[in-house]
């Protein structure tokens, strides 16, 4: 789960993190009062949405006075974002964060990740901050410092100090990150972290560590004992369907194609996926149902993915272990008796029961095309999304 | 032969009571696994399918001799019960709990390097479908009928994606000496490396087939230096777009990692056949074993 800005800053300083003043509003009128009482002469007003890039996007805003802090919201307030992390739809402005600007000596990169070959926490700093941490690895890998947290004991010292000068900060600042460092550290790991990214984190004029950015990602499986994060959640950032599907247990992804996908288990569909594309198509969107892959799921599944408009044919590819083909079979013939579904449907069975499955489907009397391989089921959803696109194309042209 | 499982292996479910854990303790038995107790704290005494379980796996493991364990345990307990197999002497466990959080995994993994390596116990998953080795015995949720016995090793996350490959071997008379299901999370228990050495020291194993999601990259190198059995490898995932997490958290497509495409490149490099879709998982390896023949 991901939170905003604003909230990232609220926990990190919790931990000892330096943040710059700032405050939070849902108008531009509640902008401009909040600008009067931070004070000074020259805010940043920041919108406030689930995407990295918000700055090269227009999201972020330096004001010098309170008629351009108005425009600043008259122009962000109700518009989406469109940044390189949020895709062509964009994310909606619903809040904005007002912040004191600070005078900037120097720019740092801060992450930190779970590292899968270290199976462990990894810091990765770098003294080219600003830049995303993927340009930086391409541009400047040479820049990049990296350090693993060893669990037991947790983020020493040394290692911060360490961290500290291999970013080339003079002695007089060192003390400043490694309360940063530990402070977000700290948050998460006791917060079940699986991100704290601090873009830049900045030195400011006046010798002042101060994080001027701060992205937090948490780990799902661990919100039951956070229930202070849980409440963090802001669905209006959140793809609709995805999170339609994440209330009803399901795993879904939109994409752009118009195959639309019902599989159980995550590798199995991204392997459907594979090899739609391969037969021609393009995945309208990965979908897990999990392995049980019961009745209820199979109907929910079908309203999901047909909510997507741009779907023009659905294909359904479960493999059948524990549960067995009859039992998903029965599951599709009575989602698509409760559901009226006009474009082509392709099943595909595998496993346990798998003629007493087909069986059914083909009593069932309704139009379903069947499939015993991968490979034949992809190229008959292909076929069957082409002849129902001509079809409809003639029928047009008439 | 086999690796991790076979016939002698003494089993033991723990959190046995649970509807899911009795369902398949049934048919772990049914396949012919040696399940002797179950583990339940605070249900000791009782009996399920005619096993006795125990408040403790230490307690279970002198009065059975157990030497396996089976996880299912739901996801805010499930470290500590691996844990507690860990100390209670369990050579060989399974976790098939989904939605364990990665940082009780890495709590975990740091307590079992309390154990000398000859002594610490192997773990596989969490979130994964378990261990089979084909006609000896099965450790988790998988259908036991869709694989035969055989020389193939399968190393996969996936559950059902392993379970499409099986069947692909099995429609060719193909068998399997030993799949190892290591999970999908990304802080798990043992890694493709991991088994990989075991399948290439395994006299039963000769070839042996890594199937689906990240981590390759690492076992890439280690098969160029250490692997002399021929490997075939399918990579899900070449149309996913990158940076979105599909499914669990384990299949995320990491910005700080490689890619799909990028990690064919690197395993075909490091001498791996790759199956370039997985409708051909099957066909790919038989050629190769033909050749290995």
């Amino acid at each position: 789960m991901d939170i905003h800005e604003y909230q990232a800053k609220e926990v990190l300083s919790s931990f000892g993190v330096a943040v710059p003043p700032g405050a939070l509003a849902y108008s531009p009128e509640q902008a401009a009062y909040r600008a009067r009482e931070l004070g000074g002469d020259k805010w940043i007003v920041k919108a406030q949405v689930h995407a990295g890039g918000r700055g090269k996007a227009g999201g972020v805003k330096l004001c010098n006075t309170e008629n351009e802090i108005y425009e600043a919201c008259d122009d962000l307030f109700g518009r989406k974002l469109v940044t390189h992390q949020t895709g062509p739809e964009g994310k909606g402005i619903y809040r904005v964060y007002v912040e004191a600007a600070v005078p900037i000596d120097r720019e740092i990169y801060l992450g930190f990740v779970l590292d899968r070959s270290s199976q462990r926490v990894m810091i990765v700093a770098s003294s080219e901050g600003g830049m995303e941490i993927e340009d930086i690895s391409a541009e400047r890998p040479d820049s990049i410092v990296r350090s693993i947290v060893e669990p037991a004991v947790g983020l020493q010292e040394f290692q911060a100090r360490e961290i500290a000068f291999n970013l080339g900060l003079e002695p007089r600042l060192v003390q400043q990150m490694v309360r940063t460092l530990q402070g977000c550290y700290a948050a998460f790991s006791e917060l079940d972290a699986t991100m704290v990214e601090i873009n830049p984190l900045v030195i400011t004029g006046d010798d002042r560590v101060l994080a001027l950015d701060a992205k937090m990602s948490f780990d799902d499986n661990a919100l039951f004992r956070h229930p202070q994060i849980a409440e963090l959640r802001d669905k209006s950032q959140e793809d609709p369907r995805e999170s339609r599907a994440a209330d009803r247990g399901l795993s879904y992804v939109g994409l752009e194609g118009n195959i639309g996908c019902i599989v159980n288990g995550a590798g199995l569909a991204m392997a459907t996926m594979d090899t739609i594309k391969l037969a021609g198509g393009e995945p309208a969107n990965f979908l897990d149902i999990g392995g049980g892959a019961s009745p209820e799921r199979v109907a929910k599944a079908f309203r999901l993915v047909l909510s997507d408009t741009n779907v023009q044919a659905v294909l359904v590819n479960i493999f059948a272990g524990i549960n067995r083909c009859d039992w998903v079979a029965e599951g599709v013939v009575q989602a698509l008796r409760e559901i009226e579904i006009d474009i082509p449907v392709i099943v595909r069975l595998a496993g346990t029961n798998v003629e007493e499955g087909q069986k059914i489907l083909a009593k069932s009397g309704l139009p379903i095309i069947r499939a015993t391989t991968l490979i034949e089921a992809a190229e008959r959803a292909v076929g069957a999304w082409r002849n129902d696109l001509t079809q409809n194309t003639k029928m047009r042209a008439v | 032969m086999s690796i991790l499982l076979d016939r002698d292996t003494r089993v033991i479910v723990q959190g046995i009571t649970g509807r899911m854990a009795r369902f398949h303790t049934r048919d772990m038995l049914s396949y012919g696994t040696n399940v002797v107790g179950g583990v339940v704290p605070g249900k000791g005494g009782e009996t399920v399918e005619g096993l006795p379980v125990f408040d403790t796996v230490k307690q279970a493991v002198e009065a059975t001799e157990a030497d396996a364990s089976l996880v299912f345990v739901p996801p805010p307990f499930a470290a500590d019960s691996i844990m507690e197999a860990a100390d209670a002497g369990i050579r060989y466990c399974v976790c098939i709990t989904d939605g364990v959080p990665a940082q009780d995994m890495i709590r975990v993994k740091r307590y079992m390097y309390r154990y000398p390596k000859d002594k610490r116990m192997v773990l596989t998953g969490p979130n994964c479908a378990g261990t089979i080795s084909p006609g000896k015995a099965l450790l988790g949720i998988m259908p036991g009928h869709i694989y035969l016995p055989g020389t193939v090793g399968i190393i996969g996350r996936s559950g059902t994606l392993g379970y499409e490959a099986a069947a692909q071997l099995k429609e060719r008379g193909l068998g399997v000496s030993t799949s190892v299901g290591i999970g999908g999370d990304p802080i798990n228990g043992s890694s493709f490396r991991d088994i990989l050495e075991r399948f290439e020291q395994d006299e039963g194993t000769k070839v042996i087939a890594m199937i689906g999601g990240p981590q390759e990259a690492e076992a890439a190198e280690y098969i160029r230096d250490h692997v002399t059995k021929p490997v075939v490898a399918y990579v899900a995932g070449l149309t996913a777009p990158k940076g979105r997490t599909m499914g669990h958290a384990g299949a995320i497509i990491s910005a700080f990692g490689e890619s799909a495409s990028e990690k064919v490149e690197i395993l075909s490099a490091a001498g791996v056949t790759v199956a370039e879709n997985p409708a051909v998982i099957g066909e790919t390896i038989a050629r190769v074993m033909g050749k290995a023949a």
